[in-house]
């Protein structure tokens, strides 16, 4: 790790008027994956503002048809949370499913949405669901935030505070984790929200992004063989040392199966 | 540079480190807890997992500085005097360990497991235990030394 200096925010509003006045200056809140991206000296930046322990973003809360989770809260907090549990139980688990448990009780959910890591569990239900990323400056709907790997709709100095989650009839999350990592090599979200079904894959793809020929074939209903021979285009897929493209493909029709599988259980 | 005061295994240390020191260098190099062991350096192994306020985390991932006025326990914080904690008592019982080196990591990581699920099956204590990497094991023992633990622990050990 190259030579920084550590900033310890003592508010949001402190951690946002140290950024606008240090261009190149980083938020660290979790350090999950910043920290092993400054020790492979990937980035260097002159100083690390710590928001990690700011416990006005750690609050979770349902409130008016919501649920929200403050920038802050660990993955551990969410899998845990028994708020979580009643509103949405899919996020609950797909937050239980991230990494390892020292990954969760360190990482937390704005750091995962911020980086939009092409294979993060978050993005798949912050879009799955249609939630909202409030910032220090506004409000940005899931499809305006996520622009494809590891970029996001965030200016420069512009900070997470909550993610808002529009309560869905149900939902449901199945990943195939890579054995290795954690992380999905296919991560699919299904969502039946109140204006319709919504289906968000991760893992497979450049960037999180909807199956909408899925969400189409499952507007008639939420069976696993409704999947069955809808397109799905995956001339952009990921192709890597862990899986080809075509077998991502695959994967990504598995694991919506297992989400409606899930779906058409008990609950 | 910074000056960080971090409560260790019961007792305040301060020391003035670079910004960018890790915790696990903080407590190997500053304080000669060199109990907690860095394997991978890259948060995978789970060799210098400790606990930061009550929680299992990686320590090789974690800067000193973010730790600055927490309590932290290490392997060292473990035993009473020449008394083993339960969890080392189990492990040697178990024989959960060859080499040894990620037995510190496997403790801790334990010992954060069977806070959460004081009673794990095979099923928990894989997932539980999925931070952690030993190359000589196969696990099987280390299992049964959780389980071994988890008795100890509630008591219930005969």
């Amino acid at each position: 790790m190259y030579a920084l200096n550590y900033v310890k925010a003592k508010s949001v509003k402190e951690a946002a008027e140290f950024l606008s006045k240090h261009s190149e200056a980083k938020l660290l809140a979790g350090g999950m994956t910043l920290l092993p991206t400054l020790k492979m000296r990937l980035a260097r930046p002159t100083h690390l503002v710590d928001i990690g322990a700011l416990a006005e973003l750690r609050k979770i809360e349902a409130k008016g048809g919501k649920l929200v989770i403050g920038a802050g809260a660990k993955h551990h907090d969410v899998a845990t949370s028994a708020v979580v549990k009643k509103a949405i139980p899919a996020l609950a688990g797909l937050a239980f499913a991230i990494g390892d448990p020292q990954v969760r009780n360190q990482g937390t959910i704005g750091g995962s949405v911020a980086n939009n890591d092409p294979a993060a569990d978050y993005p798949a239900a912050v879009l799955g669901l249609g939630a909202t990323v409030v910032t220090t400056k506004r409000e940005i709907a899931a499809e305006k935030f996520f622009q494809g790997l590891f970029t996001t709709a965030l200016d420069a100095g512009e900070i997470i505070v909550r993610v808002e989650f529009p309560l869905p009839k149900r939902a449901a999350y199945s990943k195939f984790h890579h054995p290795a990592s954690g992380y999905a090599m296919a991560g699919v979200f299904i969502a039946q929200a109140v204006d319709g079904v919504r289906v968000a894959v991760t893992g497979a793809g450049p960037g999180v992004f909807r199956w909408k020929q899925a969400e189409a074939a499952l507007a008639k209903g939420l069976k696993p063989d409704a999947i069955e021979g809808v397109k799905l285009d995956y001339r952009e897929f990921n192709n890597d040392i862990h899986a080809d493209r075509e077998y991502r493909a695959n994967l990504v029709r598995v694991m919506a199966k297992r989400a409606l599988a899930k779906l058409s259980g008990k609950k | 540079m910074a000056k960080v005061t971090i409560k260790v295994n019961g007792k305040n240390h301060t020391k003035t480190v670079e910004d960018r020191t890790l915790l696990v260098n903080f407590l190997r190099d500053e304080l000669g807890l060199t109990g907690t062991h860095v394997g991978c350096d890259t948060s995978q192994c789970g060799c210098c997992t400790v606990h930061i306020n009550g929680r299992a985390v990686k320590s090789c991932t974690v800067l000193a500085a973010q730790v600055n006025g927490a309590n932290v326990v290490t392997i060292e914080g473990m035993a009473k005097g020449s008394k083993l904690h339960p969890i080392q008592q189990a492990f040697s019982e178990c024989h959960g360990l060859q080499c040894g080196f990620c037995t510190p990591g496997m403790i801790m990581a334990t010992a954060g497991l069977l806070k959460d699920n004081p009673n794990p099956t095979d099923e928990d204590i894989y997932k539980g235990l999925e931070g952690n990497l030993c190359r000589c094991t196969g696990y099987i023992n280390i299992v049964k030394a959780v389980k071994r633990s988890a008795k100890l622990l509630r008591g219930k050990a005969r």
